[in-house]
């Protein structure tokens, strides 16, 4: 065992018991006992006001050679020839890490013809670009993706590796770190050097957003991390930047892939990506009908912003799937979002409790997503909506 | 055709009550549940299996406790199920439960599909299914919200992707990670239900799956846990009421310019 309760100093004050996430820890008479479902998240470690609860790790063996690692790479995702948004955001962030080791940043990317990109990526602040240039690396394949970051990172080492939390990233990032046999933290919100150990902890949000929970990935190398898109800040393009350009075009094997993609479906209405949006206008069952999301696409379209839906709206037909916010749908964090007839429901607010500001607009002033709102209005979102789209629209340009 | 899912027990955090007066959970008994996405792979296996033939099996890793999600899914019509089960399995991360599974997957010997859901809704991580994958050295497929097509030694599958969707065909055996949008999971049947009743699923300890201790429960590992913490709540801001639409559309338009988060 690995986590005791020191019972001499427990208190029975009931801290640990209250702070567990999946109720492992029980209070007896005298002292709190610790269960078998316990999973070492250690919240009730940092709750316990008296320090009466240890736990200890004994090493893990690790990778050897952990010394021989150097550098911070960042995946930089391309789609169709262009840089996924996340790619300067990790191009930023991965600057300030690279800065807080004193090493160098290094950003890889995967395609055809990758000369624009490359420099591209320079201005946005690598030091060195590594182009693997194949024709089967212009789509994305799991196979192929893996197989190259693999055969990149065993031949120049990094020692942290990060990729957008994308659908891309996510698919084959895992893959990567099981055959480097090495630790992902999937979805993190915040990195930060380990001052002494020089670790890089990586935060992220766990039990539907309940639970932050920082993760460090101590004995092996490199340490990887999925990073949500839209939490960072992009890296400015700096014109004037110099960087080493490596292109590789020899892959062998590595480029081997088992899937086949026979056809690329577009989503036809919808034209703004929900990750990447800075501004989501979402509708739920309040909206009442189809029809009047038609109310939200206009808003959404004043602000710049893309069109995301509740549970509610999504199982009515209303709005494609694609677009539901929520547990079972997707987790976004813009700078602004704004609901609309949506009750706040806590599957639906896990998907979006992170963004900036939210924006609420409900009938019911009781409507549990005032909870969370910026700014609240209560009223009917069927007249505000198209009220506060002319509203936006007219004044803008004076 | 031999589908397995993997399926995980998960708590329940969400049906979670608030304690009215303080505002935290209450989470005094937390319940456990089937991972929602594990009842979508559910569904889609016996789907294959209506159509093909042949037998569904489940495989979960996990505390003695998790034979009740276990009997859940076996009252949805799955054939059998098999416990991954051993003290020494406990704080594994996604590199370890992976793992684990694998050579649970060894043990099973022969399959033609794996299904995973695409997260557990506990950790969030969407790891498991790619991880194990890598192990098996077999090919994945990620984030799948229709399948077109199965057939021995074939699949065709429509995935999601950040700007729409692509269909991918591979061969089979594969390991084939869901979304929600896929199906409507069914709802257990009285047969069902009746061999639930009675149903213990076949448990594999550390010793029978032959594993290498070194990479198993948190010893195997790479991850640590170094903090957690409950976020701040988020507090409720500024409340418009009252008056008529147009003046509050117009308050919240000047609202969200002086938010300055568009031009
Ligand atoms: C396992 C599980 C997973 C789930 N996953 C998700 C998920 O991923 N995403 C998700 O969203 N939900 C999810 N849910 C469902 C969730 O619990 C709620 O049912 C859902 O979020 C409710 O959607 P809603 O707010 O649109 O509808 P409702 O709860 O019905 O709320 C409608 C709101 O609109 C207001 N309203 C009505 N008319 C107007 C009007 N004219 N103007 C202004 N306001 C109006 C009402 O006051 C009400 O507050 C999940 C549930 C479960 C059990
Ligand atoms: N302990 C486990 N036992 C069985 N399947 C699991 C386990 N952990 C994860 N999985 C499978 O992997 C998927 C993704 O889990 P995760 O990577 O934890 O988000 C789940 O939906 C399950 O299908």
């Amino acid at each position: 065992m690995k986590i005791r309760v020191i019972s001499e100093e427990c208190t029975v004050c009931g801290e640990c018991v209250e702070v567990c996430p999946i109720a492992a820890v029980k209070m007896e008479d005298d002292v709190a006992v610790i269960l078998d479902n316990c999973n070492f998240c250690g919240l009730c470690v940092t709750a316990c006001p008296v320090e009466a609860i240890e736990m200890t790790r004994e090493d893990t063996a690790g990778s050897a050679d952990k010394e021989s690692h150097r550098g911070v790479w960042v995946f930089a995702e391309q789609r169709e020839g262009r840089l996924a948004g996340v790619a300067a955001e990790l191009l930023g962030e991965g600057r300030r890490i690279a800065d807080g080791r004193g090493t160098d940043l290094t950003a890889v990317v995967f395609g055809r013809g990758l000369e624009g990109l490359a420099m591209e990526l320079v201005t946005l602040g690598a030091d060195r670009v590594i182009a693997a240039d194949h024709p089967v690396l212009e789509r994305f394949h799991d196979d192929a993706y893996a197989g190259v970051m693999t055969s990149l990172a065993e031949e120049y080492r990094p020692e942290i590796i990060l990729c957008g939390a994308t659908v891309q990233g996510r698919s084959f990032f895992p893959r990567v770190a099981a055959r480097l046999r090495t630790g992902l933290t999937a979805d993190c919100t915040e990195l930060d050097i380990e001052e002494g150990t020089g670790n890089l902890l990586q935060t992220r949000p766990a039990y539907g957003g309940n639970i932050m929970a920082t993760i460090a990935c101590p004995n092996h190398r490199p340490q990887m991390s999925t990073v949500r898109p839209k939490v960072f800040k992009a890296a400015v393009p700096d014109p004037g930047r110099q960087g080493e350009i490596i292109v590789r075009t020899e892959w062998g094997d590595a480029v081997h892939t088992r899937t086949r993609v026979v056809e690329i479906m577009k989503e036809a209405v919808q034209t703004v990506n929900m990750a990447e949006a800075d501004i989501i206008v979402s509708g739920g069952r309040g909206m009442g009908s189809a029809e009047n999301f038609g109310l939200l696409e206009d808003l959404a379209r004043a602000l710049g912003g893309a069109v995301g839906a509740s549970r509610a709206a999504v199982d009515s037909g209303w709005v494609p799937y694609a677009r539901q916010v929520g547990q079972t749908g997707k987790t976004v964090c813009p700078k602004m979002y704004v609901a609309c007839g949506i009750s706040g429901q806590v599957q639906h607010l896990v998907g979006m409790q992170s963004s900036d500001m939210i924006i609420a607009i409900n009938r019911d002033p009781e409507a549990p997503i005032f909870k969370m709102a910026t700014v609240g209005v209560v009223g009917d979102a069927l007249e505000i909506v198209p009220l506060l789209t002319k509203a936006l629209t007219s004044n803008s340009s004076g | 055709m031999k589908i397995v899912v993997c399926v995980k027990q998960v708590p329940d955090t969400i049906n979670v009550r608030i304690n009215e007066k303080t505002g935290t959970m209450e989470r005094e008994g937390v319940p456990t549940m089937v991972n929602p996405y594990d009842l979508y792979a559910v569904e889609e296996a016996l789907r294959v299996k209506e159509q093909h033939g042949g037998e569904v099996m489940v495989l979960s890793m996990g505390p003695p406790q998790v034979q009740d999600a276990l009997r859940e899914v076996i009252s949805m019509g799955v054939d059998d199920a098999r416990l991954l089960c051993d003290r020494e399995f406990a704080g594994a991360d996604t590199l370890a439960t992976s793992y684990t599974l694998a050579r649970g997957f060894a043990r099973i010997g022969e399959y033609d599909l794996i299904y995973c859901g695409k997260p557990a809704i506990d950790g969030d991580t969407a790891q498991v299914g790619p991880e194990l994958a890598e192990h098996l050295n077999l090919p994945f497929i990620g984030f799948v919200r229709k399948i077109r097509e199965v057939r021995p030694g074939f699949i065709c599958a429509e995935r999601m992707t950040d700007d729409g969707g692509e269909v991918v065909e591979s061969s089979l055996p594969a390991v084939v990670s869901v979304v929600k949008e896929i199906n409507e999971p069914r709802l257990p049947s009285l047969r069902g239900k009746m061999k639930a009743k009675s149903f213990e699923a076949v448990t594999w300890s550390a010793a029978d799956l032959e594993v290498d201790r070194e990479r198993i429960g948190l010893k195997g590992s790479p991850t640590w846990v170094v903090r957690s913490f409950t976020p701040e709540p988020r507090g409720g801001g500024e409340i418009l009421a009252g008056g008529d639409s147009a003046e509050i559309a117009s308050k919240l338009a000047e609202k969200i310019r002086e938010l300055g988060v568009c031009s």
